[in-house]
C-alpha cells in the first residue's frame, strides 16, 4: 500500500491555478523528491500535503485515510523547515519536546525518546543550548531532531539544506540519507537543487509551472526525460539542445554539419521534419577513445570549435560551436584540448534524444 | 587567539590633541547646558515644596529654600483641601493607580491577542479591520467625548473608576493592537506552521512561543499605555467628580477652585507627587522602550 497518495490534486489562488491536476504515489518507505525551479507548486504542495494550504480539487491520501480536510496536527506528519523555525525561546531539549507535550506523551517517555534521537543525530550535547548559540549544521541537526521524535507516518522536508554552505550540504546530504536508511519512513523532500534529488530519492517528481511533468526513478530521469524542460532541469552542466533537421543521411545541424543517426534509432522520423537534438556533455568524448564503443554503444564523430575551457578540477568544460550552435562538452581535464582550436569529438549516439521543437515533447 | 576589539566610533577622537580638547570641551558644555535648561523646571518645583508659603509669595518662585521643611509633602498627601475635600492628593492618588493599573493590563492584553490574530491568523478583510481598530490612534479624544458620555450613561458607568477603565481600555487598543501587530509580523510564521504541524493550538501557540518572544513590545506598550492613561486628564474631569476624580483631574481643580489663597508649596508637592509613577515607569523601563520601538528582529 502506498503511504502517500496525490490524486487530480488542484491548488488556485484566486484566479491563478498553481497546482495543475497532480497525480503521485509514494510506496512505504520511499524518498520521493519534489523538483524544479522556483515557483513551479513544489513547496506549495508540500504545504498542501502537511495541511498547512488548503486543497483546492482532488485527493490527498495518508496511509490510505483522506486528509484533506485534516488539521496538521490529525496527519500524523513531521516537517523540517527551510528556515529550521527552531523555536527561538526554547532550549533544544525543549524544542524536541514541544511537539511530544501537545500530544501528552508522558515525560519519561518524552526523555527516551530525546535520549535516543539525540544519539543518533549526535546532539546530546546541544541539549541545554538555545537555538541562537547554535551553528548553522547544528540547528539543521535539531530540526530534525524534532522531526524525528515524533515517529510520524510521512517526514517533510521543505529544501532543508539551501541555508548551508557548500560543505556542510554534502554532509548533511549523506547524514539525511543515513537516517532514512536507519529510520525507513516514507519522505517527501522539496528542493530545487537536482543534485540533491539525484542522490537522495528513489523516485524524483520534476514539477514546472504548477505541472507534474514526470515522476520516475533518477536513472530513468536522467536516461529518458519526457520533456526538453525535465532533459535540461535534471543533470549538470545542462543538457546540450542542438537545432537540426531530418535528412536523408541522418541529423543535418542548424550550420550544415551532418550527424548520422543509428539504424532504427528514430524510425517514425520523416525526412525534413524539425527537431531539437539533446546531447549531455557528459556524452562526449575525445574521437580517439572509442568511449561508447567500449561499453556496447555506437560513437558519432562531430567537429566542435573549443572557444573556452572552464576547469574544475577532475573534468573540465569546454565552452564550444558545433556547427555554429554553442554547447557544453565535459571531458577529463587530461584530455582537454586547447582553446582556440577545432576538435574532433565523439558523441555517444544511443545516449542523446530528439525533442519536437514545437511541443518540446521528447520523440 | 587573537584579542578583538570592537570600539565604537568615536567622532571627537580624531584630528589633532588641541583639535580634540577642544571638540570634547564644546560638547560637554552645550549637552550641560541643555541638561540644566530641561532640568530647571523640576528643580524650581522641587525647592518649593520645601519653602514656606510666605517665603514663596514674598521673593517669588525662584529661589532656594532659606529653611527646608517637608510637612508641605505631608499635607499634600493626606490633609490638603482640594474641591471641598481635605483628605490631600492620596485618595486621587490611589484612584489613578486602581484605574491605570487595570486599564494598562487590559489593554495590553487585548493588543497582544488581537496583535497575534492579525499577523499570524489572517482572515479575509484583516486588514480592514486592522486599518479599522488603527484609525483610533489618529482620532482626537475630544471626538470621542459625547459618544462615551452616552455610553457610560447607558451601562451605568457614569461617575466611577470601571468607566473610566472602560473608556482607556477601549483608547488604549489601537495603539497596542498597532504595536504588537507590527511587532509579531516579525516572527517568522514558519514558526506558527512548525507548532500546528507539532499539534498545538491557537492559544498554546500564544502562549508557548508568541508571548515568550514579546517582552519587548509588552515593556512598549506597558509604558505607553501607563503613562498616557495616568497622565490623561480629560477623561478624567468630563466624566469623574469629587471624590472618584483621577490625580490629574484633582491637580487641575487647584486652579478651579478659586477661593481664598494659593498654596503653591503644597500644591508643587502634590505635582510632583503626581508626576512620580510615569516618571519611575521611564527610569525603570525607558532603556527598553527605545529598543522596542526600534527594533523588530526577533532572535
Amino acid at each position: 500500500m502506498s503511504s502517500l497518495e496525490i490524486k487530480d490534486l488542484r491548488k488556485r489562488f484566486g484566479n491563478v491555478e498553481v497546482l495543475k491536476n497532480i497525480n503521485l504515489a509514494a510506496d512505504s518507505g520511499e524518498f520521493i523528491a519534489l523538483v524544479g525551479p522556483s515557483g513551479c507548486g513544489k513547496s506549495t504542495l508540500l504545504a498542501m500535503i502537511a495541511g498547512l494550504e488548503s486543497v483546492s480539487s482532488g485527493e490527498i491520501r495518508i496511509d490510505g485515510r483522506v486528509v484533506n480536510d485534516a488539521a496538521p496536527k490529525n496527519r500524523d506528519i513531521a516537517m523540517v523547515f527551510q528556515s529550521y523555525a527552531l523555536y527561538p525561546t526554547m532550549t533544544v531539549r525543549e524544542n524536541m519536546s514541544f511537539g511530544m507535550e501537545s500530544r501528552r506523551v508522558p515525560k519519561a517517555e518524552q526523555a527516551t525518546t530525546i535520549a535516543r534521537v539525540a544519539e543518533m543525530l549526535q546532539i546530546e550535547p546541544l541539549l541545554n543550548r538555545k537555538p541562537s548559540q547554535l551553528s548553522g549544521g547544528q540547528r539543521q541537526r535539531v530540526a530534525m531532531g524534532r522531526a524525528l521524535v515524533r515517529d510520524p507516518k510521512l517526514f517533510l522536508f521543505d529544501e532543508p539544506l539551501s541555508n548551508l554552505d557548500a560543505k556542510l550540504r554534502i554532509e548533511m546530504r549523506a547524514e539525511i540519507k543515513r537516517l532514512h536508511d536507519t529510520v525507513g519512513k516514507t519522505t517527501v523532500y522539496v528542493t530545487h537543487d537536482q543534485v540533491e534529488a539525484m542522490t537522495l530519492a528513489s523516485r524524483i517528481a520534476v514539477m514546472f509551472g504548477g505541472v507534474l511533468q514526470q515522476y520516475d526513478t533518477p536513472r530513468e530521469i536522467y536516461r529518458n526525460p519526457v520533456n526538453r524542460f525535465v532533459a535540461g532541469f535534471m543533470g549538470s552542466p545542462t543538457m546540450n539542445f542542438l537545432d537540426a533537421t531530418v535528412g536523408e543521411g541522418g541529423l543535418v545541424l542548424d550550420g550544415g554539419a551532418v550527424v548520422p543517426l543509428l539504424p532504427d534509432q528514430f524510425p517514425r522520423l520523416s525526412t525534413g521534419r524539425k527537431v531539437v537534438w539533446g546531447v549531455r556533455p557528459e556524452h562526449f568524448s575525445p574521437a580517439a577513445e572509442r568511449r561508447a564503443e567500449r561499453r556496447g554503444g555506437v560513437s558519432v564523430p562531430i567537429k566542435a570549435q573549443v572557444d573556452m575551457l572552464e576547469p574544475t578540477g577532475a573534468e573540465t568544460i569546454l565552452f564550444t560551436r558545433i556547427s555554429g550552435q554553442k554547447a557544453l562538452i565535459s571531458v577529463d581535464a587530461d584530455d582537454a584540448p586547447e582553446a582556440g582550436a577545432p576538435t574532433q569529438m565523439a558523441v555517444d549516439m544511443g545516449k542523446t534524444c530528439l525533442f519536437d521543437p514545437e511541443t518540446d515533447l521528447r520523440l | 587567539m587573537a584579542e578583538t576589539t570592537h570600539a565604537d566610533f568615536d567622532a571627537l577622537s580624531t584630528g589633532s590633541l588641541r583639535r580634540r580638547i577642544t571638540a570634547k570641551a564644546i560638547v560637554y558644555a552645550l549637552l550641560t547646558v541643555f541638561a540644566l535648561f530641561y532640568l530647571m523646571p523640576i528643580v524650581i518645583i522641587l525647592a518649593n515644596t520645601l519653602r514656606p508659603l510666605d517665603d514663596i509669595v514674598r521673593t517669588g518662585f525662584i529661589a532656594w529654600p532659606a529653611d527646608p521643611s517637608l510637612s508641605h509633602w505631608a499635607e499634600a498627601w493626606s490633609t490638603f483641601c482640594i474641591g471641598g475635600t481635605c483628605e490631600g492628593v492620596s485618595r486621587y492618588f490611589k484612584n489613578s493607580l486602581a484605574m491605570a493599573i487595570p486599564a494598562t493590563i487590559i489593554s495590553t492584553m487585548l493588543g497582544l491577542i488581537n496583535g497575534y490574530i492579525l499577523s499570524k491568523w489572517r482572515f479575509r478583510g484583516a486588514d480592514l479591520l486592522f486599518g479599522l481598530i488603527t484609525l483610533g490612534v489618529f482620532l482626537p479624544p475630544q471626538m470621542t467625548l459625547l459618544p462615551w458620555a452616552w455610553v457610560l450613561g447607558n451601562v451605568g458607568l457614569s461617575n466611577t473608576i470601571s468607566g473610566l477603565i472602560l473608556v482607556h481600555v477601549v483608547q488604549g487598543v489601537s495603539f497596542t493592537t498597532l504595536f504588537c501587530r507590527n511587532y509579531f509580523l516579525a516572527i517568522p510564521d514558519d514558526l506558527i506552521k512548525a507548532a500546528r504541524i507539532d499539534g498545538a493550538g491557537f492559544w498554546r501557540i500564544f502562549r508557548r512561543i508568541v508571548l515568550p518572544l514579546s517582552p519587548p513590545i509588552v515593556i512598549v506598550a506597558v509604558i505607553w499605555q501607563f503613562t498616557g492613561i495616568w497622565n490623561e486628564f480629560l477623561f478624567g474631569t468630563i466624566f469623574t467628580s469629587g471624590d472618584k476624580q483621577p490625580i490629574t483631574a484633582a491637580i487641575v481643580a487647584f486652579s478651579g477652585s478659586g477661593t481664598g489663597e494659593r498654596h503653591y508649596n503644597v500644591e508643587a508637592a502634590a505635582v510632583i507627587m503626581a508626576a512620580l509613577p510615569p516618571l519611575f515607569i521611564y527610569l525603570v523601563g525607558g532603556k527598553y522602550f527605545v529598543r522596542g520601538l526600534t527594533s523588530g528582529a526577533v532572535k
